[in-house]
């Protein structure tokens, strides 16, 4: 009775010897293919960083990356691209090698996921000169008007994050406002329909531009030369 | 006696008699969430190609090793190592096409139509057919997402391959490119089949009765 109820099981260390095999014969298929990408994925992150750099600061020609550290002040960013923690912005060079303008990332939620938006810094206007959309999801042909929208890409031709005297904050905080009420050089007019991304944008960039420029700012002269 | 199937019958199995899109209406996860483009359905198509014949082979290499009490966890942990050769290497290849099929590329691991073949298929067969198998589905996966994407694309945005068909005065067919789009393509696609196979039955039965008649 019991012989005919029993089922045939195969010994644990069998079970155990065979997964062991499958893991290992994938983990090292993994470390190779992860080994072998690395330099290209890396090549791709950077050439992708320029083209959103170039394209929101148009007369820069290479960008260096820095970090603002964590006990305040700015240095160049440590390269490997991970880690760190420290918010990252770029300083974008022409030609000569002279300061044509910061660009940094802004990020805020979105009607269907994050905004990430680059915008580039103009150190003698102190304002926002333009922006680029680093990644969205938002409802194509509403949301995504934001890369489009004439209207739109012209709040920030010239959209002011000018400091305090104590250079401690920002002296206006950027505030998207309903479309056709933009009355001061710090509000964005938002998207009529596209609101809620509109106000992602300048979400994005107002907190990047708050915890960015009081550290940035005064010490503008140690990018004034490429290092 | 059965009857073995020959390679070029293994290969075509998928293509269209048993096409995983249409006929056995398998991983429908990523068929209705990345086809608004026909870029976009061949890049996923292709990813999932190699992952399901890659993991095929491996899994039909080592199906007399693998004792059926653990074999699930086997192959799911072949397929994720597969997946994730094809993240890394779509990386290295373009940032644009990664950002685009996006957390997709991950889930081809929870794509049933990959975990139904190594288990039903490649787990009793030797090697060879099992892969050649496998690229006969994952090409008929491809050929099924490539026809929704592409009548998406060309309804939704008015473009085919990235190439504007209209010219500018086109007004896109916005829910087309929106995920209830994937539904009602998927859903005509399915209607014209099943209505060209009805016919062909009828088509047959009419011929039969000819011939008894005569």
């Amino acid at each position: 009775m019991s012989e005919a109820m029993s089922v045939q099981t195969t010994p644990a260390l069998t079970l155990i010897r065979a997964l062991g095999v499958v893991s290992a014969v994938c983990g090292l298929i993994i470390v190779g293919t992860y080994e072998g990408t690395l330099p290209a994925a890396d090549a791709n992150r950077r050439i992708a960083t320029e083209r959103a750099v170039f394209k929101v600061l148009p007369q820069a020609k290479s960008i260096v990356e820095y970090a603002v550290l964590p006990e305040g002040g700015i240095a160049p960013a440590k390269g490997g691209g991970e880690g760190g923690g420290g918010l990252k912005f770029y300083a974008a060079y022409d030609e000569a090698g002279k300061l044509a303008g910061v660009a940094a990332e802004g990020a805020a939620k979105g009607y269907a996921d994050t905004v990430r938006v680059m915008f580039g810094y103009e150190v003698t206007c102190q304002c926002v000169v333009g922006i680029g959309v680093v990644s969205m999801r938002e409802t194509p042909g509403i949301g995504d008007k934001i890369t489009t929208d004439k209207d739109f890409l012209a709040n920030f031709k010239a959209l002011d994050v000018k400091l305090t005297a104590d250079m401690k904050a920002l002296a206006n905080e950027v505030k998207v406002v309903k479309h056709g009420t933009k009355s001061q050089p710090w509000q964005i007019d938002a998207i009529s329909g596209a609101t809620i991304t509109s106000r992602a944008v300048g979400k994005g960039i107002n907190d990047t531009a708050k915890a960015l420029l009081p550290q940035l700012v005064p010490n503008l002269e140690k990018l004034k030369v490429k290092s | 006696m059965i009857n073995v199937p020959s390679n070029w019958q293994e290969f075509t199995e998928g293509l269209w008699e048993r096409n995983p899109v249409f006929v056995m209406v398998l991983g429908m996860c990523p068929t209705l969430a990345v086809t608004v483009s026909a870029i976009n359905s061949i890049s996923m198509g292709l990813a999932t190609t190699f992952v399901l014949a890659a993991s095929c082979w491996l899994v039909s290499i080592l199906r007399h090793h693998i004792p059926k009490e653990v074999r699930i966890a086997s192959y799911i942990g072949i397929i994720a190592t597969f997946v994730t050769v094809v993240d890394y290497s779509i990386q290295a290849i373009s940032l644009d096409l990664y950002e685009a099929l996006g957390a997709y590329i991950q889930l081809i691991v929870a794509n049933c139509l990959v975990l139904g073949r190594a288990e039903a298929h490649a787990a009793k067969t030797s090697p060879m057919p099992a892969t050649l198998n496998a690229i006969g589905m994952g090409l008929g996966f491809t050929l099924g997402l490539t026809m929704i994407g592409g009548v998406r694309e060309i309804l939704g945005s008015g473009t085919f391959f990235g190439l504007s068909l209209f010219g500018p005065n086109f007004q896109p067919w916005v829910v087309m490119v929106l995920p209830p789009g994937g539904f009602f393509v998927m859903g005509g696609w399915l209607l014209l089949f099943a209505i060209v196979r009805s016919r062909r039955a009828r088509a047959t039965a009419n011929t039969q009765e000819a011939r008894h008649g005569a």
